[in-house]
């Protein structure tokens, strides 16, 4: 079996979420080092704050100001912090239940180590240097062996209230593409296309994916095709995409490879963009180094009747 | 459930091996060979199947889509009836169910896979979470397993010699798809107080299930497992509102599906950390009368979004051998058992 194929793979991407008044207000509330929570009709304090009663689904907006300090309910030793999470050295997850409210909050606890832990511990809020309205502005909690913190009835009502977040998310992969295509992937090293055939239905599939998916069997007589083809349809690229450096308009393209059942894209150069057309004709271009093709441009040959690729539009 | 107005059956399942890595295979490479061998159980052929349900993640893998891409190893042209659920295919297969209960198809093909090899599935799960209050913490499923690991040994519910048991217990299977069998050192510490042996092996793997109604069932499968209900239910989303030592959802869930109207011989429970099978064994009654995870359940292997499916499939498979005549299957999704899924299978008479 060949080498398996391996690329790095960052998936990264900032959420932005709006607030309803209730997040809104706590979040708020953090940024000012006051914990507010909702009552419900049936006198329960949530901490953290929701707009539905978990129990009736009934709409709640009565805010409650509630202590910094509190007790933990449940606790965790995470001896390997991971990226993101709120500290860099050993610390404890934990439930806390602060001061005035009847659910708890999930945060961390800065101890020395698991013996400084135990659930029904007394803890405070360590609040972060910089706040923005966000759940992180309590850096974490510590221990505290003082009275509850008395809260000074806060009405909820803030200066500038903080409207949304923005949640950064970055998840790292290690991609493999398989056995099909990395047999194409390592072909197109050496400059050439080799597709998949079906078994069944015969139709010879560029890229391969290992499976037809018409007839939902396994591929895997190797075909080389092209080098040129067809293009079967177009694009015209208008919008300059983030880090691509090619000059926009531009054309996308459908390209038929020849032997090929199933059409590839690529884009085309070589040719002013308003005068790429159906049934074109164009042969890949590598660039020095290049593991797949820069581009296509025109072979020069007539055009491709119309009867010989409409199926493969 | 109330009224169910057709008799819906597994009439066959098939699972791939559970594998730490399948970095040689894409997804629809891992997944056909499983479509084919569970079509082939039955004699049926892509065209012959009425609906077609799928679940899947591609947070997983990192594939944006990769169902679609999945769909090749199916055969979806001419175009099929067909349809997907971002979760455990356990809830594919209600999907599924649902659909044959209606009347619009007499069979169904449910098949789920999961590959979290390529990513970091601890970190991939905290992307499900609250992102407001909860996500921006990343905390991974292991540290959120321990926190209702640590509430259960507050309560006085389980300590941790008989957590290990149950990882024992689980990987004591004979399941030769299993990714781990046998003595495994119960370990470290991953996040206090669960060590290695509590957690679920990281792996790939994929699962098909077959459901057929009436008459069509007993053609296809000489003792089809009957779902005499299926039913799921979830908890508030907020952790800190929960009695993480129990599971209220799953509880209601069983009594809908009918659980507790007769006595069970077997129960498939999808409980990724030993922890959790304490929950759900006390949240469901089950005592010592009940096979409890013969295939070695999620502690052996736990193919995300597969695994929950696999249950019903074990647990229909069982039915199908003569070796249970009342199981349950459990399937679970989300943080310290958010959300759970029971079905009731039964075989006819001997
Ligand atoms: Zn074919």
């Amino acid at each position: 079996m060949p080498e398996v194929l391996k690329a790095p793979l960052v998936v990264e991407f900032p959420f932005t979420r709006s607030l309803g008044p209730v997040q809104s207000a706590f979040l708020t509330g953090l940024r000012e080092r006051v914990v507010l929570g909702v009552r419900t009709r049936d006198g329960r304090t949530l901490v953290p704050p929701v707009e539905y009663d978990p129990v009736t689904a009934e709409e709640i907006r009565d805010l409650v100001e509630v202590a910094p300090t509190g007790t933990v309910t449940t606790w965790a030793w995470n001896h390997e912090p991971r990226r993101g999470q709120p500290l860099s050295s050993p610390f404890a997850w934990v439930l806390v239940r602060l001061d005035g409210a009847d659910t708890a909050l999930l945060h961390v606890l800065d101890a020395p180590g698991p013996d400084a832990v135990r659930t029904g511990m007394r803890v405070r809020v360590r609040w972060a240097e910089d706040r923005v309205g966000a759940i992180t502005d309590i850096a974490c909690f510590e221990p505290y062996d003082g009275d509850p913190a008395q809260p000074t009835g806060h009405s909820g009502e803030f200066e500038a209230p903080v409207t949304g977040i923005v949640a950064p998310a970055r998840l790292d992969y290690t991609y493999s593409p398989g056995r099909a295509q990395t047999a194409y992937i390592n072909a197109l090293a050496d400059r050439r296309a080799v597709g998949e055939r079906c078994p069944s239905c015969r139709k010879v599939y560029v890229p391969p994916r290992g499976a037809c998916p018409t007839c939902g069997v396994a591929t895997s007589e190797q075909v080389e095709v092209g080098p040129a083809g067809t293009v079967t349809t177009f694009c015209i690229v208008n919008i300059k995409a983030k880090n691509l450096d090619i000059e926009v308009p531009y054309v996308y393209a459908h390209i038929a490879l020849d032997g090929a059942d199933l059409a590839l894209h690529g884009r085309i150069g070589g040719i002013p963009y308003d005068q790429v057309r159906m049934g074109l004709r164009v042969e890949p271009v590598w660039t020095e180094g290049g593991r797949y093709p820069d581009h296509y441009r025109p072979t020069g040959e007539p055009d491709a009747d119309y009867e010989i690729y409409k199926e493969l539009l | 459930m109330t009224a169910v107005t057709r008799d819906i059956a597994v009439v066959a399942f098939a699972q791939s091996d559970v594998l730490r890595s399948t970095a040689e295979q894409s997804e629809v490479e891992m997944l056909m060979p499983v479509l084919h061998d569970v079509l082939d159980r039955t004699g049926l052929k892509t065209g012959d199947i009425g609906f077609t349900c799928s679940g899947s993640c591609d947070y997983l893998a990192g594939r944006a889509f990769s169902f679609t891409l999945a769909l090749d190893g199916v055969g979806a042209w001419p175009p099929i009836s067909e349809s997907h659920v971002e979760m455990d295919g356990a809830w594919a297969l209600y999907e599924a169910w649902t659909k044959l209960l209606s009347g619009d198809a007499d069979t169904a093909l449910v098949y789920s896979y999961g590959k979290s090899s390529p990513g970091s599935v601890r970190d991939v799960l905290t992307r499900q979470l609250d992102p407001y209050y909860v996500a921006p913490l990343w905390p991974d499923s292991v540290a959120l397993a321990a926190l209702q690991a640590q509430a259960l040994i507050d309560a006085g519910d389980t300590d941790e010699p008989a957590l290990a048991g149950i990882g024992a217990r689980s990987r004591a299977t004979d399941n030769t798809r299993a990714q781990l069998r046998g003595s495994v050192p119960q370990g470290d510490y991953v996040v206090r107080p669960l060590r290695t042996g509590d957690c679920p092996p990281v792996g790939d793997g994929a699962a098909a299930v077959i459901l057929a109604a009436g008459e069509r069932a007993r053609e296809l499968c000489s003792r089809p497992a009957w779902i005499r209900g299926i039913d799921h239910r979830i908890e508030a989303h907020g952790l800190g509102v929960r009695d993480l030592t129990d599971s209220p959802s799953t509880r209601l869930a069983a009594e809908k599906a009918g659980a507790f109207e007769r006595p069970l011989d077997t129960a498939e429970l999808h409980a990724p950390f030993s922890s959790q099978e304490v929950v759900l064994c006390k949240a469901l009654g089950l005592d010592g009368n009940v096979r409890v995870n013969p295939s070695g359940g999620a502690l052996a292997a736990n193919p995300m979004m597969a695994a929950g499916l696999i249950r019903i499939g074990e647990a229909a498979s069982r039915i199908h051998r003569g070796e249970s005549d009342r199981a349950l299957a459990h399937a679970t999704s989300g943080p310290c058992l958010q959300q759970n899924l029971v079905a009731v299978l039964e075989g006819d008479p001997r």
